[in-house]
């Protein structure tokens, strides 16, 4: 398994960017000082005159994409998650979702997995923020092929959506023309015991827990929630009828984001059981991501824990 | 083209309509309302290319009031202006009306952004004119904002990238009334010099009488010859305009009048009863 084929998410995005970019001559993409580290450059250098470099001004950047957007252009404005759903949160409320502006908010660097530079940009709570907001669609990829597939069908969309984006590169889970669906979760795996419903490039460490489940004699089904609003009720229900529990996995903080998301449906259509794997209300620090990982009970081990106290 | 004496008629029966309004709701911003009045008046009335018959024509000019709380002056120009009814006024902040308190883009027709939230119709704007110079349309977008709006951080982000855009076709016009809810805006956090702060975030400034018509459009005139910059007109205004006990009070920010203030207000900006 050494040479698996590691793409992180950013680099789908820019790279997608590029590609629909020459589709559509609307398309407007905007960076805050960081286009290198978000890849927002790759569309820079295809097309430069579509690209709105904002410096240093994140607030500045989501206010203009609002502008822009109600001009006539579909907008991709990037930064990291920490000062797009964080320091930006009330000018999206108020400049792009209350106005449906059609801006995708393309945020690189959640979670944890950002590593080194520590807990000022490890962003837990973008997900709990962006989804509490009404029309907002929240995207969580779990690789890079899903990260284009799912792109392509936001970006076709007039609405306002935010995209959450990884650092570090992630196995490829899907083939190019996997049947993904924004809205819907997607069974990766089926089983009747326990479902591990994953969100964002956690959903590979879901996959090798019930892996080691399935060695134990527990039946693990695996659902990629690729969508966090809106949230697949029914694939929810199905598994909470189905199997003993749920374990949620995201690599955010486990109060208001993709664990609160199906708890909320459980506890009103099908209360069961549910094991949340995620950063458990702490501030992160710095470290290599593995080891971040590790320390703060976000692997797949930690999955398979949690899914053993529900069976 | 209205001469500066019809503009100055319709400035009063705006600011009546506008005040009538707030009474109805019984809440509202009656002193930048009455501050920023001739500045809208003499844009949408002499300045703009707006057609209220198509109120997303193509190719019109825009305008945001980032100053969202003077919603009551910007419903009352567009109803003047032909947008709707002036008699929907009344409806201002009631459930179920197309004027809510602050201006929303997706129910009134000729409000261009949703604003409310301060300093940010002033950065939308700024989007909006990237937006029209990456297409290559020569419209001109307008952006009012508030002195004590200046307050906000984000003014001055999107200050930098104006600056940086060239955006000669963008113009702002600063109501600059000097009050703000908690008092004189010199003392909450002084702006002023504002003229000199644009010009040294890459701006051409003028600074004209806000309450003059022709000092008004003189300001525009010279803004939109203006090339390879934006434009900012600090236009200063009395807070409360037109109503002598509401003038340079800062208790009229956002307070209805009683029937009686009503009357008086009517009686002396030179309506009819």
């Amino acid at each position: 398994m050494a040479d698996v084929k590691k793409v992180a998410t950013r680099q789908a995005y820019g790279e997608f960017l590029a590609e629909y970019g020459a589709e559509r001559q609307d398309l407007i993409a905007m960076s805050a000082d960081l286009s290198g580290s978000n890849k927002t450059d790759i569309f820079e250098k295809a097309f430069p005159e579509r690209f709105v470099e904002v410096g240093i001004s994140e607030q500045d950047m989501y206010a203009e994409a609002a502008g822009i957007a109600h001009s006539g252009h579909v907008v991709a404005a990037s930064t990291f998650a920490m000062f797009a759903a964080g320091r930006s949160f009330e000018i999206i409320r108020n400049s792009i979702a209350h106005t449906h502006a059609n801006v995708k908010i393309c945020a690189t660097h959640g979670g944890i997995t950002v590593g080194e530079d520590g807990a000022s940009h490890q962003t837990f709570e973008d997900i709990a923020l962006m989804r509490v907001l009404p029309d907002m669609v929240v995207l969580n990829p779990a690789d890079g092929v899903s990260t284009k597939i799912l792109l392509r069908q936001e970006f076709d969309q007039d609405r306002p959506a935010y995209i959450r984006l990884g650092r570090a590169g992630v196995p490829d889970l899907y083939a190019e023309d996997a049947d993904l669906e924004i809205g819907k979760g997607y069974l990766l795996k089926d089983g009747s015991d326990v479902a591990i419903i994953a969100t964002g490039i956690l959903v590979a460490d879901a996959l090798k827990a019930a892996e080691v489940l399935e060695a134990e004699g527990i039946s693990a089904r695996v659902i990629d929630m690729h969508t966090i609003k809106p949230i697949d009720e029914d694939i929810i229900v199905k598994a909470a009828s189905e199997c003993k529990g749920i374990v949620t996995v995201e690599e955010h903080s486990v109060i208001g984001g993709l664990g609160g998301a199906v708890a909320e449906v459980t506890a009103q259509k099908c209360p069961c059981r549910i094991a949340m794997v995620g950063q458990r209300d702490v501030f992160g620090e710095s470290g290599k991501p593995a080891e971040l990982l590790k320390k703060y009970g976000m692997t797949a081990d930690d999955i398979a824990a949690a899914a053993r106290t529900l069976v | 083209m209205k001469t500066v004496q019809e503009l100055r008629e319709i400035a009063r029966d705006v600011r009546i309509d506008a005040l009538r309004g707030i009474h109805s709701a019984g809440a509202g911003h009656p002193g930048g309302s009455l501050s920023v009045t001739d500045i809208l008046v003499s844009l949408y009335f002499n300045v703009m290319n707006v057609n209220p018959e198509d109120p997303k024509m193509e190719g019109r000019d825009r305008l945001v009031l980032s100053k969202g709380h003077a919603a009551p002056a910007l419903y009352s120009v567009l109803a003047h202006r032909g947008y709707f009814d002036p008699a929907e006024l009344l409806t201002l902040r009631k459930l179920g009306s197309r004027l809510q308190g602050h201006p929303s883009m997706e129910l009134c027709p000729g409000v261009e952004m949703s604003t409310g939230s301060l300093g940010q119709g002033f950065s939308v704007a700024v989007g909006m004119a990237i937006a029209d110079k990456i297409d290559g349309k020569s419209r001109r977008t307008f952006v009012v904002t508030g002195d004590g709006e200046l307050q906000e951080g984000i003014i001055w982000e999107a200050a930098l990238s104006a600056a940086k855009h060239g955006l000669d076709n963008l113009i702002a016009v600063v109501d600059w009334n000097n009050l703000q809810i908690d008092g004189v805006v010199d003392t909450v956090k002084k702006v002023a010099p504002i003229d000199d702060k644009f010009a040294a975030f890459g701006w051409e400034t003028f600074v004209c009488d806000g309450h003059d018509m022709q000092s008004l459009l003189d300001a525009y005139e010279k803004a939109m010859a203006v090339k390879g910059k934006p434009v900012c007109i600090v236009a200063k205004t009395v807070k409360g305009k037109g109503v002598s006990f509401m003038e340079n009070q800062a208790g009229w920010h956002g307070k209805a009048p009683s029937d009686e203030q009503l009357e008086a207000a009517i009686k002396e900006l030179g309506g009819e009863k």
